[in-house]
């Protein structure tokens, strides 16, 4: 049998390594062994042996690896770092941050001090939304009159933002 | 200002004569704010960075409540400098890091600090003398209000005030107090009082914050979570659980100097003693010395003038005070001798310790209302 590596040396090292299931075998010489640091199972993927360095990594997270569409900030780096990329990272990571942050805190909403310009911005698009609201119902029970005042309410609230 | 005009001064919190001083060194609330939609500085490239910090900078320098400030770029400050700074807690160790693309402000009085592009692209921090968290926080949320009339701020209406470790989402507040427990840590009970602060969501650290060692008996305790309760609540919760430390502190005094006296004054005499004629002294075997100075001095066994002789020698003994004072790098050894030089100088005028005339003890704790 020769090693899988260099095609020419007899193999000596048989390894057999079962990752989600699968069985993969590769057989080495001593010399690749060596190089490829085979001599520590710890640092060693058998992905990584057959198809470069880094494979076995991709191949785990299957062909997506999510990006922050703002920042190009990934879930790797998360991991890494234990820092997010950009505000825009919460929302892109929301589905994996959500059980962590309820781990790390004391309850999962903001209750605190909010900025007062924003404050304005919120209110007032929740204004704006329950008077579109009334608008529509006003129009389907044809009450055109009403209708009339409430899209000049909405007219006015919209030229305040 | 240059900020090599502000290390002749010391900060006014290490005057130690705020409310509890006795026990309570310190109080400290820090805010941290980001930008909307832009790279946080661990992420963002140096451009990003040095784009934020020119936008943010006069924004803030710009600040009513800064008034008169010390403003610099971290990559104009010396390695010394910048530990100078952190010694004196007005920046932290990871700022002290940085270099192009952060900067660090500060007040005259050494109060209100503001980092740029340190983890977060905005951490606003006001210290105190003694037991003031409120009044601390109540300083640094002006300057917050300020600042987000000017500035965009990363916020959601869920999470609230975004940053770049999910560990301070929220209110982006990290309150902490800095405490001296010189008895509770001689009868032993330090441990148990540190679980059990530790078990309601309260973090204790040593002296320079996350991951150092608890020197000179001084301990720092702050809020562990910043989501999902309101700032005020945040600091009230603080609040309280350092004045029932305050109280046990108290009572473990008491009790040491009924069960134990001798044990007490042997400490302080040691103390005196070593200080007085040691000639190489470590930082850390100076701040553990000082600190049962310092508790001879509560105790009455020193008048109290001794109090401000002790405080500046807690600040003017670290490595890098040191060096600037003698205006050199130093070896470790030459730095010890030195140390041991100032002490035995300053400590020239000390009267030796009296116990015949310890005084009470400070009555205990009240709410925090000694406002401004």
């Amino acid at each position: 049998m020769v090693c899988d590596v260099c095609k020419s040396n007899p193999a000596t090292v048989f390894l057999t390594q079962i990752v989600e299931g699968k069985m993969q075998k590769v057989n080495l010489c001593e010399t690749c062994s060596n190089e490829k640091g085979v001599s520590d199972p710890t640092g060693f993927a058998l992905a990584d042996l057959l198809l470069g360095i880094g494979a076995a990594e991709e191949l785990e997270k299957g062909a997506v690896v999510q990006r922050c569409p703002a920042c190009g900030f990934s879930q790797t780096d998360f991991k890494k770092t234990g820092r997010l990329g950009c505000s825009v990272c919460y929302d892109t990571f929301a589905e994996g941050l959500s059980s962590l942050i309820k781990a790390m805190h004391k309850g999962t909403t903001h209750v605190g001090k909010i900025p007062a310009r924003l404050m304005r911005t919120l209110e007032l698009s929740a204004r704006s939304k329950q008077l579109q609201r009334d608008l529509e119902q006003a129009v389907s029970d044809e009450n055109y009159e009403q209708a009339a005042q409430l899209r000049d309410q909405l007219r006015e609230l919209e030229s305040q933002t | 200002m240059k900020i090599s005009n502000l290390f002749t001064s010391s900060g006014e919190w290490a005057r130690n004569d705020g409310p509890h001083h006795q026990i309570v060194i310190s109080s400290r609330v820090r805010l941290a704010r980001n930008l909307r939609g832009r790279p946080f500085p661990g992420w963002a490239k140096k451009v990003d960075r040095l784009a934020i910090l020119e936008e943010i900078k006069p924004e803030v320098q710009g600040l009513s409540e800064l008034g008169d400030c010390y403003s610099e770029y971290l990559q104009d400050l010396s390695a010394l400098e910048k530990q100078v700074l952190v010694e004196r807690h007005l920046i932290s160790r990871e700022h002290a890091a940085k270099g192009v693309g952060s900067a660090v402000i500060v007040n005259k009085r050494q109060t209100l600090s503001i980092m740029i592009n340190e983890e977060d692209h905005l951490r606003m921090q006001v210290i105190r003398s003694g037991l003031q968290l409120k009044n601390a926080f109540r300083l640094v949320d002006r300057v917050d209000s300020g600042l987000e009339a000017r500035v965009d701020y990363a916020f959601h209406p869920e999470l609230g005030y975004l940053t770049a470790c999910p560990t301070n989402v929220g209110t982006g507040m990290r309150a902490s107090a800095m405490i001296h427990l010189p008895a509770l840590v001689l009868s032993e009970q330090i441990n148990p009082v540190i679980q059990a602060v530790n078990k309601i969501g309260l973090a204790v650290r040593g002296l320079y914050g996350e991951g150092t060692e608890a020197m000179g008996n001084l301990f720092q305790i702050s809020n562990q979570t910043t989501l999902g309760e309101k700032e005020e609540e945040i600091i009230t919760r603080l609040n309280k659980v350092i004045e029932q430390i305050i109280g046990h502190e108290q009572n473990a005094r008491e009790m040491l100097l009924q069960k134990k006296p001798g044990m007490v004054l042997d400490h302080i005499g040691r103390g005196y003693g070593i200080l007085c004629h040691a000639y190489s002294m470590s930082s850390k075997e100076a701040l553990n010395l000082l600190s049962f100075l310092k508790l001879g001095v509560d105790l009455g066994h020193f008048p109290e003038e001794c109090q401000r002789a002790i405080d500046e020698l807690f600040i003017l003994t670290q490595p890098a005070h040191l060096q600037r004072a003698s205006q050199q790098k130093l070896a470790p050894e030459e730095r010890d001798a030195l140390r041991a030089e100032i002490i035995r100088d300053k400590l020239k005028e000390f009267p030796k310790p009296d116990s015949s005339k310890a005084a009470p003890q400070e009555e205990p704790p009240k709410e925090d209302n000694h406002d401004e």
